[in-house]
């Protein structure tokens, strides 16, 4: 079977830093995978280089077919990048930032928006709200429900964990899982809690200093001594 | 220094006249902030392409049509050419320092005060506006119908675009891409278009204050440059980055100097100008980010 999204020998660079040294790597239909990794590793790198928000060279190859290196292209090809940062339009309401992710699709955001409502309560009740509002938490959930609103293919997501509590993180992951079942969608997260990653991937990768050094299903990493000794702290 | 005998009925025809002025401020200061927001870029050629439009639509109406079918002629030909500026003129030099765009936008007003002049000459010119300038009687005020006409079409324009920007997809787009570029792009939204249509709708803006006013003040290569003092003075008074500034801006700055020219015995016509600066500047020391708009706060 062909993989949904396929890198082969990808490098970035940012002016005359090289970030990534020849990264490939796979992502099957409906599967969730991780991309772990210490800071500096590329692994923010390595979904900029999907969505063509960075300078690229090598063949990134989406359905069968090379993306153009245009992260609207990307977008309308059925890729959603939640950026670092999350993306938020802080100005907006909650309402138009859902409304926003359904840009690329015609068609009635009604059905759309009551499946993001059912994974996110909390957004109905703000759906007036301007964004740049809502907690950090909020936030987080407004950026999944946004990229949803778009029924892609695939789902970039950048350190959904960043900043927020214990708690909401186990949430956010737990609504992460469910909706990748039910919308059909492959995930490819970028993720520095790698403890909680693996428990959610089936596969994943590890970088380091732009190039992939460890690969394999979330088991075997797990087993994986010095996977475990550098990543997991066990 | 005498100021003139007052009476309730003067007054409420200086105000209506202020309201009429400020809505033409208000329309060119809105095409002023659409530009800004979307590109930060102040537009100093706003005038000369309003102007240019109104010569076509004068052109127009020599060759026998009538206002209203020369107007959506002119806002078709206004939008596609605000459109062309931007992908043409100000894509290349989307990435220079602000000065240099400025000094882009500045020679664009040159180039298109040139062009207006080498196609119609110099000069004035009597302009036949839709309204005519008998008065009606309005609640005991006499008040000429082209002011109210001016005033209606005005508001229904910014009633329209308001409609436009909060509830099309279009409009949302457009909104996006001025607030935040990177994730517009990454939602989809080909922010350089958004751009492009931005320059258009202020280019529509434009041509319809200066159809507006040309009736007003006779029509001339130069009819707009000082409208668009005052306009950008209404943009600045408003916050240049809040659309409903603008609008309130413009009126606020009409009336204003409409009642300092008439009221107030040193001003009269000759100090209007300077005068209403005066006070915007001071109200900016007072509100650095003008009556809407946002203020960056930075730490020292």
């Amino acid at each position: 079977m062909t993989p949904l999204l396929e890198l082969d020998g990808v490098e970035a660079r940012y002016g005359p830093v090289t970030a990534l040294r020849g990264v490939s790597l796979e992502v099957g239909e409906g599967e969730f995978v991780a991309v772990l990794g210490a800071n500096g590793a590329g692994k923010t790198t390595t979904l900029r280089a999907v969505s063509g928000t960075v300078r690229r060279s090598g063949d990134v190859i989406f359905k069968g077919a090379k993306l153009p290196r245009r992260p609207d292209a990307t977008a309308r090809a059925g890729i959603a990048h939640v950026p670092e940062g999350r993306g938020t339009f802080s100005e907006l309401s909650v309402w138009d930032n859902l409304r926003l992710g359904a840009y690329t699709r015609r068609g009635s955001l009604k059905e759309d928006a009551q499946r993001v409502f059912k994974y996110f309560p909390r957004l109905e009740e703000r759906k007036g709200q301007q964004a740049g509002t809502l907690s950090g938490g909020e936030q987080q959930m407004l950026a999944l429900g946004r990229a949803i609103m778009a029924r892609p293919k695939l789902v970039l997501l950048d350190e959904p964990s960043l900043g927020l509590a214990p708690l909401l993180v186990t949430e956010i992951f737990e609504r992460l899982a469910a909706m990748k079942t039910e919308e059909g969608m492959a995930v490819l997260v970028v993720e520095q809690n790698a403890n909680l990653a693996l428990a959610h991937a089936a596969r994943a990768y590890v970088l380091e200093v732009g190039r992939v050094v460890v690969t394999g299903s979330s088991e075997e990493l797990r087993a994986n001594e010095s996977v475990r000794r550098s990543y997991l702290g066990y | 220094m005498l100021v003139a005998a007052f009476t309730w009925t003067e007054f409420a025809q200086q105000i209506a006249a202020g309201i009429r002025e400020g809505a033409i401020y208000a329309g060119l200061a809105l095409a002023i902030v659409i530009i800004y927001r979307s590109t930060r870029v102040i537009n100093f050629a706003q005038g000369e392409m309003a102007t240019f439009t109104t010569f076509v639509a004068w052109s127009l109406m020599n060759h026998g049509l009538s206002f209203w079918t020369a107007f959506p002629i002119v806002l078709a030909l206004a939008f596609t050419g605000g459109f062309a500026i931007e992908r043409i003129v100000i894509r290349p030099v989307e990435d220079a320092p602000v000065v240099t765009i400025v000094i882009v936008t500045l020679g664009l007003a040159l180039l298109l005060n040139g062009l207006t002049s080498l196609i119609w000459g110099g000069g004035n010119r009597q302009f036949r506006g839709p309204f005519s300038t008998r008065t009606i009687d309005v609640a005991g005020v006499p008040i000429s119908v082209q002011d109210i006409g001016i005033v209606a079409v005005s508001v229904a324009l910014v009633a329209l675009l308001g409609l436009f920007f909060r509830f099309t997809k279009l409009g949302l787009a457009l909104r996006a891409s001025a607030l935040n570029p990177d994730s517009s792009r990454l939602v989809g939204v080909r922010v350089g278009w958004m751009l492009a249509f931005g320059w258009g709708l202020a280019a529509m803006l434009g041509a319809v204050a200066g159809m507006m006013v040309a009736p007003v003040v006779f029509l001339d290569p130069n009819m707009m440059q000082t409208i668009l003092l005052y306009a950008f003075a209404a943009a600045v008074l408003g916050g240049l980055d809040s659309p409903i500034g603008a609008v309130v801006g413009g009126l606020l700055l009409g009336v204003t100097i409409t009642l300092l020219g008439r009221y107030v015995g040193f001003v009269g016509q000759t100090l209007k100008l300077p005068v209403a600066l005066l006070l915007i500047l001071l109200l900016l020391i007072v509100r650095p980010g003008g009556l809407f708009g946002s203020v960056t706060v930075r730490r020292a």
